[in-house]
């Protein structure tokens, strides 16, 4: 609540707004038509064009889940989360970075579980779109670091860089439903990882390999590569260093290294 | 009371005068790069631009090159009676520093209520405090922004019984107190006379014109009300209708070529269908311009 002491002439707005977003509420007193004229039909324009509007800027953000459940699903269910978490920013591109936590707890989604994660990628790639600019770190930088420095050097994260992790195949669900062509059988089980990057103007969302999360991770939060390494070598035997710095370069997962001081 | 100025503009003379320009929409932005000259100006909704960086701003700033930009706020709440947010109006500030708009506007409505927005331009009364504090808002940001504001009229769907100025007379005492310019959206103004039952001759004949800077052309849709009778609803999703049209060459006519924004917002149209409207804009302000229509010296001619 950011508006403790509301001016005199302010009483119009909370009554006014107060409805908006529950059916179950009637028009409010004080409006109308002219003259004699009834103003509920009138109040409902503004109902409709407030839910119907966060709906539609849902479907924009969450095409896949959109394509998943059916166009009619999908905006009841954006209907009850608009209801429950409507935007507390102007700027709509920011809306619905709780639609995957929703989804998760609803229970005409749980045939689904994997859904809530294709929204979490949804939303990352969105985020990934609006990031600031910056040129990603160039191969050539990487390679001038002196070797025994390598263990201790850090990464600063590219502005547009995302990495989520999966119980589910949400990497192949995601990639199979925003593409254009028509969705086969998806016979992947296993959980994907994903890593979310813009490294100029197109997103790009990478399945990653094993272990790469867990150093994508450890890495975007600041530590050093070494310490990074060996923590995802011990959650997974079959981590291969070389393979997850070509893949995060070729990415462009990041903006710059710190070489630590000789 | 801020001056109205054009001082933070690069523009030394007025570039988008006696021009029509279209609402930029990225559908469209290979269309619009295959030709030059397409229209006079693009018009943005600020809002879409306040992300950090990625393709709008790469978009935006290519169709800047090469073509004045006009900046209309959608979201800044200006008739709302709590305080504006201060963020919002420094990221709008920042847009008009980076892509120095010919022209901003914003709208006398507003749509965020405690911290919930609500996307819509929701209406206000007309009281004497209503005018306080919308006036205070757009001091605020013209003094922000260092430079001229205008103003759109709203589309309505509903009075308020407490009420007690006509949404001309409200008008009137915003740019007397604030020094703020105009923009009539005339579809607004057709969509809301259907919908109040005023007459939208009255309504211009009583609008203060030598204020405007800037008019808006757009689609509506009609519904019905409670009664059965049409509900207009400005829906910004099809041609500009005829009536809307003749009123426009009226204002025309009396008020001189102010440059004329052809949105259209939902149900987006190929580019070509989109051109032909802001040129049947241009058609008008040329023929006027040929017959020397000019009589009132307008905001925009400062």
């Amino acid at each position: 609540m950011q508006q403790p002491n509301s001016p005199p002439g302010a009483a119009f707005a909370g009554p006014f707004t107060t409805p908006l977003l529950d059916p179950d509420r009637p028009t409010p007193p004080g409006v109308g038509g002219p003259g004699e004229k009834a103003g509920d039909v009138r109040y409902n324009v503004y109902r409709n064009n407030v839910t119907v509007s966060l709906i539609d800027a849902l479907a924009d953000t969450f095409p896949a889940v959109r394509r998943i459940v059916g166009e009619t699903f999908f905006r009841d269910m954006a209907r009850l989360y608009v209801r429950r978490e409507p935007p507390r920013s102007p700027l709509l591109f920011d809306y619905g970075h709780g639609f995957a936590a929703f989804i998760d707890g609803f229970e005409h989604t749980r045939p689904l579980p994997w859904l809530g994660d294709v929204a979490r990628i949804e939303r990352a790639w969105l985020d990934a779109y609006h990031a600031a600019d910056r040129d990603p770190l160039a191969p050539e930088k990487l390679a001038s670091a002196p070797q025994d420095a390598l263990p201790a050097l850090r990464f600063q994260p590219h502005p547009a860089t995302r990495v989520l992790r999966s119980a589910y195949p949400a990497v192949t669900i995601f990639a199979a439903n925003r593409a254009s062509g028509p969705v086969g059988k998806i016979l992947e089980r296993d959980g994907e990882d994903a890593l979310v990057t813009r490294p100029a103007l197109d997103v790009f969302v990478r399945k990653l390999p094993p272990g790469g999360a867990v150093f994508l991770t450890l890495l975007c939060t600041g530590k050093p590569l070494g310490e990074a390494a060996a923590a995802a070598g011990g959650t997974e035997p079959g981590f291969d260093l070389g393979a997850n710095i070509a893949g995060m370069m070729e990415a462009g997962a990041f903006a710059d290294i710190l070489v630590p001081d000789a | 009371m801020p001056h109205a100025n054009n001082g933070n503009s690069r523009f030394s003379a007025f570039p988008v005068s006696g021009r029509s320009g279209a609402s930029l929409k990225h559908t469209h932005l290979n269309a619009i790069f295959s030709e030059r000259d397409q229209v006079g100006f693009f018009e943005v909704h600020a809002e879409n631009y306040m992300g950090a960086g990625g393709p709008p701003h790469a978009a935006l700033s290519r169709v800047r090159r090469d073509y004045p930009v006009l900046l209309h706020g959608v979201c800044m709440s200006i008739g709302a009676p709590q305080p504006l947010d201060e963020a919002h109006l420094a990221r709008f500030r920042s847009l008009v520093e980076r892509y120095e708009p010919a022209i901003v506007s914003e709208h006398l409505a507003w749509s965020t209520h405690d911290d919930v927005f609500y996307n819509d331009l929701l209406p206000l009364p007309y009281t004497n405090e209503t005018l306080r504090h919308v006036c205070e808002h757009i001091d605020q940001v013209q003094a922000a922004i260092g430079r001229r504001l205008l103003l759109e009229n709203p589309s309505t769907y509903l009075v308020f019984a407490e009420s007690d100025y006509d949404e001309t007379g409200f008008i009137r005492e915003i740019v007397d107190r604030t020094g703020c310019g105009l923009l009539l959206d005339v579809n607004n103004v057709f969509v809301s006379a259907t919908n109040q039952g005023f007459s939208a001759l009255d309504y211009l004949a009583d609008f203060p014109l030598e204020h405007v800077g800037e008019i808006h052309l757009a689609g509506h849709r009609q519904q019905s009300d409670d009664e059965g009778e049409p509900l207009l609803i400005d829906s910004h999703d099809g041609p500009v209708c005829d009536a809307v049209w003749k009123l426009y060459d009226i204002v025309i006519g009396r008020a001189g070529t102010i440059p004329t924004l052809v949105e259209w917002d939902g149900d987006i149209p190929d580019w070509p269908i989109l051109k032909a409207e802001a040129d049947a804009a241009q058609a008008v302000l040329d023929r006027h311009a040929a017959t020397g229509a000019r009589k009132i010296h307008h905001a925009a001619a400062e």
